[in-house]
């Protein structure tokens, strides 16, 4: 059913993801490829994967992005991507099939692969970009925030989060459930300052991403140039650098 | 937006033949079209064959054409799925109508009441098909108030440019076809223009900054892509091959798809019916490669907010 759960359910489960802590080293991405491509998604298709024109289904991605810069202080973010699963979903809406839907008891918003026509309105849909289409088995794929394991009673009860938390080498991942205002979740996100990606596009998202924090480097002394500190080497080499440098 | 050409074929197809469908019946119950077999025949075998041969394409950029039949059941939510229950709802009274019209040449009591219905579902279908576009919130070229109105007046103005030439062919031409044919080719002249000018003035209420969160540290760019070759996103979102040409193409279409049309039903208003076949098949042809043209650039100038992601401008 692709109408929307009338209420929100017991848990809303999701992501922090702390942009001060990411160092963009894609682990969260290739653990995610590693264990979806043989869970609820599999596979996740890789078209020409050793040559050019490589095309594959992902569910995270990592940008970076420069923030600042003009005069200021500049400061390289990494920023990982994957579905936010979103409170008010429309790539579940506008599903014809009853494909895509939205758990009550959860909030994971998940693809049933024998029921999808592959139309893509659902992708076009997504503002974030987090629906990617396999063109190998003609459906959609997404994140299920590895609903696979980390409901899986044959694992360890540690190893039960999402393969892009447990990986992460920077802990710059957090699960947890939004709607208990005393999980790690809910408390990162209130004493970070947690915010919404495109909060004006009104499709509220779970997962929420956390500020870097305010620069360490603000208002210390600068580097001087290379050129100006010449770093030893005495009168003599200086003359020589000098007339080298005409 | 990546436009693809069955989704083109198809919205363009049916949103003619189920123009032509509806100004059929209008005219049929209304007692302006006399039924006639032969007429009857081409003229509604025409318009099936188009809406037809249109939700037949639009199975072919599914990637399991042959779960099609899923996509009846989430009615309460989907436009998508909305349009597919009305275009299959429509057939019902259009196949009673046409039987009316062509082996009993009745178009009165029940085939008058099966006509209304003909009209009424197959608008409602336009309707959704421009509701499905009308509705995705990342694509602010698409997601405003004049997508929908533009989908059933350029679908009833086609269909009213077939009417004419169609007509013509068995000597059932009526000034009052050429004069409707006018008024819409104005009305979607207007809408498109004001259209283009609503897309070109208003700017996205997103950016790098909104996307990101970071804009309390200044300008945000981006410095590295998270994939060195274009994913799915990109490929279907990032489509910009056209938009470079975008002021051309929008001249041929308006040439193609208003002006030329106009210019020939005036003609034919002017000299009459023996004018309407010529110039009616001439304005039909016309107006193909125009809607063809528009549709193309509805895709080719949408912007995805997915793209914002990548560095783009939406």
């Amino acid at each position: 059913m692709t109408s929307l759960p009338a209420a929100p359910g017991e848990k809303r489960l999701g992501l922090v993801i702390d942009l001060d802590t990411c160092v963009g080293c894609h682990a969260c991405a290739t653990n995610c490829k590693e264990w979806n491509t043989s869970g609820h998604s599999a596979p996740l298709t890789d078209i020409n994967a050793y040559q050019a024109e490589q095309r594959g289904v992902w569910f995270n991605r990592v940008f970076t992005y420069e923030a600042g810069g003009q005069g200021g202080e500049a400061r390289t973010v990494h920023f990982p991507k994957n579905c936010l699963h979103c409170e008010k979903p429309d790539c579940v809406t506008v599903c014809p099939t009853g494909a895509s839907y939205k758990r009550a008891e959860d909030g994971i918003v998940l693809i049933n692969h024998d029921l999808c026509i592959g139309c893509k309105l659902c992708s076009w849909a997504c503002p974030y970009g987090a629906r990617e289409f396999d063109e190998d088995e003609g459906v959609m794929k997404k994140c299920t925030l590895c609903i696979d394991k980390i409901y899986n009673e044959n694992l360890p009860e540690t190893d039960r989060t999402p393969a892009c938390v447990a990986t992460c080498p920077s802990k710059a991942r957090h699960f947890g459930d939004f709607a208990d205002p005393q999980s790690n979740v809910s408390q990162l996100t209130r004493e970070r300052g947690g915010f919404d990606l495109m909060p004006e596009t009104g499709y509220r998202p779970t997962s929420k991403y956390l500020p870097p924090r305010p620069g360490k480097r603000a208002g210390a002394a600068r580097l001087a140039p290379v050129e100006q500190s010449m770093g030893g080497g005495g009168k003599f080499l200086r003359w020589v650098d000098r007339v080298l440098s005409r | 937006m990546h436009p693809a050409y069955s989704v083109i074929f198809f919205t363009t197809a049916s949103g003619a033949g189920y123009g032509l469908l509806a100004l059929l019946a209008v005219f049929g119950a209304a007692g302006v079209l006399a039924p006639h077999t032969g007429f009857g025949v081409v003229a509604i075998g025409c318009a099936m064959a188009l809406i037809g041969a249109g939700l037949a394409a639009s199975t072919f950029h599914l990637g399991r054409p042959e779960r099609a039949l899923n996509a009846f059941s989430q009615w309460r939510s989907s436009w998508l799925a909305r349009e597919g229950v009305a275009a299959v709802v429509a057939f019902a009274p259009a196949l009673v109508f046409a039987a009316g019209w062509i082996c009993l040449n009745d178009v009165s009591g029940v085939f008058a009441w099966a006509a209304a219905a003909t009209a009424f579902m197959t608008l409602a279908t336009v309707y959704c098909t421009g509701m499905i576009y009308a509705s995705l919130r990342p694509i602010r070229q698409w997601h405003n108030a004049l997508t929908m109105p533009t989908y059933v007046t350029l679908g009833l103005m086609t269909g009213a440019l077939l009417l004419a030439p169609l007509s013509a062919a068995f000597g059932l031409y009526r000034p009052t076809f050429a004069i409707l044919a006018l008024v819409l080719v104005v009305a979607g002249w207007l809408m498109k223009r004001a259209y283009w000018r609503h897309i070109d003035a208003t700017p996205s209420a997103s950016s790098l900054g909104t996307a990101t969160g970071l804009s309390a540290f200044g300008a945000v760019r981006m410095l590295e892509a998270p994939h060195t070759e274009e994913n799915f996103i990109m490929r279907e979102m990032g489509f910009q091959v056209a938009r470079k040409h975008a002021r051309k193409l929008r001249l041929l279409a308006t040439l193609c798809l208003f002006v030329a049309p106009f210019v020939l039903m005036a003609l034919i208003l002017a000299l009459g019916a023996a004018a309407a076949l010529p110039f009616g098949v001439l304005a039909v042809v016309l107006a193909a490669v125009g809607v063809a043209t528009e549709r193309w650039l509805f895709f080719a100038e949408a912007t995805h907010l997915s793209m914002i992601y990548y560095g783009r401008a939406v």
